[in-house]
């Protein structure tokens, strides 16, 4: 198996913390894995993504070469678009229908919903509203991750097991609140499919 | 054999480690930092008693370095491509003075400058300095070359230059570790005027370290991290140096048709190399950052044979290298994915909400207003976002601490008043001294050292400033009655306005310092308070 995934989001928005959670599923799993992250200025508000392979070869690579990604998995509408070039032909866009508005000229939500409405294969969630009725509403991101699980070629228990090695040091009750922002997202996705 | 999930910086950390170093030496700076923050967090630094804090710049960090070195322990500094300016006088001269101890110099370089002013390529500077240079292409050459490189510098008597790029510093993959090495015990030079740099001991040493050079080419000729590999198509011979051997790997899934000599360790293998033109009927080069190797193998007449790259337009000249620009110069176009839409707009990184900083430029931008635009010379930091809108409060961002010494230099042009802004870390980075001159020459400037009290821009950093900057303004000479220590907050923005005018106003050097510190790092201590 080999899984491209670009992750995007606004600095601050988690989506290091869904790219340490994938890389300690495949790692539990003795899978490869390579992962660019960015640090520094755009870390500030700025956009952010993340480049992360998984295999069961060896990969070269730290970043995904434009239209090879399997899937972009994206905490914020507009982010998501932003890196269209680097999915391949039959990928998914997995995406928060949440906007992070901090620029002066967002777009307006019914023209951005109505260009993400027009990608062939997405899967679009309010991961916030799922993550508030899970009874963490900072687990957004979680959320999205479990939307994303069917595509990653890892199963939920994988992800699971991810979840509990990262956060397993704060504690039970907060492995047990990300777990179910996971299935949350996860059942989501397979409602749609 | 241990296998460790790390960055870049972590390996070159980890590999520092197990390799025996005594003390790491560095000032923060993307994509650098990572290296220090490992270090410090690591159990094993703390039990084993290893130097693990920030320096106040680069050029204090690298005399530490050569320092412990004298001492006979070994020693890292690491540094951004930039820092290793800030650090050049000392690290041209360390290869001259030699080493006692092993000593590696780690630069982060930026291609593409993600987070800095220029793409310089630091590997200009370890062929100046006559020293060996290495440049992993993965994660676990960062861990092996920190890991052997003391060896590698005690061998030849001469620090090691250890380069990586963003990508590699700040990309995560698995890492084998090796049996850890003890640190060395310590002892005098042997010889012991080797670090004397008077011109006769100089002369001699200098002609030590050019005698060496033939050694060094020839343990970069043999070095396991370069090679040549053999194949079928010669049409094409590549030359794929550090990361960009990975690209090359990657389009090719691990077989490529053509030869490929890589190269990890420089000088540039000279073996290798003439055996690839020799089979060869051209060459591609494939390294991120400045055409180094092109340059070398290109020579001044070229002699007309076909050597391709980053100056035949066959890759972009600036810019990091990428998998699609290395496939699209060995002809084979990868189809990409769609266009981004053009809904999506930009979106620049901006200062935090409610950040001290942003307090600081509204008072200041109504408090110029009388005096016009285009006076205000800022630094490198968090606050040099005051650039962009809504703000558009600087003028200038050059390099560390150029805030106060260009105000002066405008205000002996005429540019009166000339207003400097520069952020606590930076302004004991290098702002210490240019302060001096203007206190020297009573200089009519005013300088904002806006205080939060951290190195935020790379994450909140332990700063050398924290709660000594007004007893380094007295101390440097600046007169107490205009040292004007204010709040930066919105309900005080009436009273900060009219002290920065009152200031503008007076005809002589003025520090005023704004103090609230910075928002992510108190909640980040509020957190730990908690705990």
């Amino acid at each position: 198996m080999k899984t491209d995934i670009i992750l995007a989001g606004v600095g601050g928005q988690g989506i290091l913390t869904i790219a340490a959670t994938i890389g300690m599923a495949a790692v539990n799993k003795n899978l490869y894995l390579k992962q660019s992250e960015v640090h520094g200025m755009s870390q500030r508000g700025g956009d952010v993504q993340s480049h992360l392979r998984i295999s069961d070869t060896p990969i070269y690579s730290d970043l995904i070469p434009k239209g090879c990604a399997d899937i972009i998995l994206s905490v914020e509408p507009m982010e998501g678009l932003r890196y269209l070039s680097y999915l391949k032909q039959n990928g998914y866009l997995i995406t928060n229908s949440v906007p992070f508005n901090n620029i002066p000229d967002y777009p307006e939500m019914k023209e951005l919903m109505k260009v993400l409405e027009g990608i062939p294969r997405k899967i679009i969630l309010d991961a916030d509203s799922i993550a508030k009725d899970t009874g963490n509403a900072r687990a957004s991101n979680i959320v999205m991750l479990g939307a994303a699980v069917p595509f990653l070629g890892m199963s939920l228990e994988d992800l699971e097991g991810g979840i509990k090695s990262l956060f397993g040091r704060k504690g039970e009750e907060i492995v047990e609140l990300n777990i179910k922002a996971l299935r949350a997202g996860y059942e989501f996705t397979k409602s749609k499919m | 054999m241990q296998k460790l999930l790390l960055l870049g910086d972590e390996a070159i950390a980890q590999g520092a480690i197990d390799g025996g170093i005594s003390g790491f030496y560095a000032y923060p700076g993307t994509p650098s930092t990572e290296i220090m923050e490992y270090a410090q967090h690591s159990k094993e630094v703390k039990e084993k008693g290893i130097h693990a804090i920030w320096s106040a710049n680069e050029k204090t960090a690298t005399e530490s370095a050569i320092g412990m070195s004298y001492a006979g322990k070994r020693a890292m500094a690491q540094m951004k491509h930039v820092g290793l300016n800030v650090a050049a006088d000392a690290f041209i001269n360390a290869s001259i003075t030699g080493v006692n101890g092993g000593l590696i110099i780690v630069a982060a370089d930026d291609p593409s400058m993600h987070s800095s002013q220029n793409e310089q390529d630091s590997r200009f500077y370890g062929d100046f300095a006559l020293i060996p240079i290495l440049e992993p292409c993965d994660q676990q050459e960062a861990y092996d070359m920190a890991y052997n490189g003391f060896e590698l510098s005690e061998k030849f008597n001469v620090p090691v230059l250890l380069r990586i790029t963003t990508r590699l510093a700040h990309s995560r993959a698995g890492v084998s570790t090796y049996e850890k090495k003890e640190q060395l015990k310590g002892a005098l030079p042997k010889d012991p005027r080797q670090f004397v740099l008077l011109p006769s001991i100089a002369r001699r040493n200098y002609k030590r370290l050019l005698e060496m050079q033939p050694a060094i080419l020839k343990d970069s000729e043999e070095s396991k991290y370069n090679k040549y590999i053999d194949a079928s198509d010669k049409s094409l011979g590549i030359v794929a140096c550090g990361i960009a051997y990975n690209y090359l790997m990657e389009i090719f899934n691990g077989n490529c048709p053509y030869p490929v000599v890589k190269i990890s360790q420089y000088p540039i293998p000279e073996k290798h190399l003439r055996k690839l033109r020799s089979k060869c009927s051209s060459i591609l080069v494939l390294e991120d950052g400045y055409p180094f190797v092109e340059r070398q193998l290109r020579g001044f007449f070229n002699e007309g044979f076909e050597i391709k790259g980053r100056l035949t337009g066959d890759l972009p000249r600036d810019g990091e290298l990428n998998p699609n620009l290395v496939a699209k110069a060995l002809g084979r176009e990868l189809c990409e994915g769609q266009q981004t839409p053009e809904i999506v707009k930009m979106r620049p990184p901006s200062l935090c909400m409610g950040c001290g900083h942003r307090d600081v430029y509204n008072a200041l931008n109504e408090a110029i207003a009388e005096y016009g635009e285009g006076r205000v010379f800022s630094d490198i930091g968090c606050y040099t976002l005051g650039a962009l809108p809504p703000f558009n409060a600087i003028n200038s961002c050059v390099d560390m601490g150029a805030s106060i010494t260009m105000a002066i230099g405008a205000a002996d042009a005429g540019l009166v008043p000339s207003i400097a802004v520069i952020g606590d870390s930076t302004f004991t980075h290098s702002g210490m001294t240019g302060l001096l001159d203007a206190v020297v020459k009573n200089s009519p400037i005013v300088v904002i050292i806006s205080d939060n009290s951290t190195t935020g821009m790379t994450g909140g950093q332990e700063s050398s400033a924290k709660g000594r900057i007004v007893n380094i303004c007295r101390g440097i000479g600046v007169h107490p009655d205009h040292i004007r220590v204010i709040t930066p907050l919105k309900k005080n923005h009436d009273e900060n306005v009219a002290i920065i005018k009152e200031e503008l106003a007076y005809n002589g050097l003025s520090v005023i310092i704004p103090q609230r510190e910075c928002i992510q790092t108190a909640v980040k201590n509020k957190k730990e308070a908690k705990k």
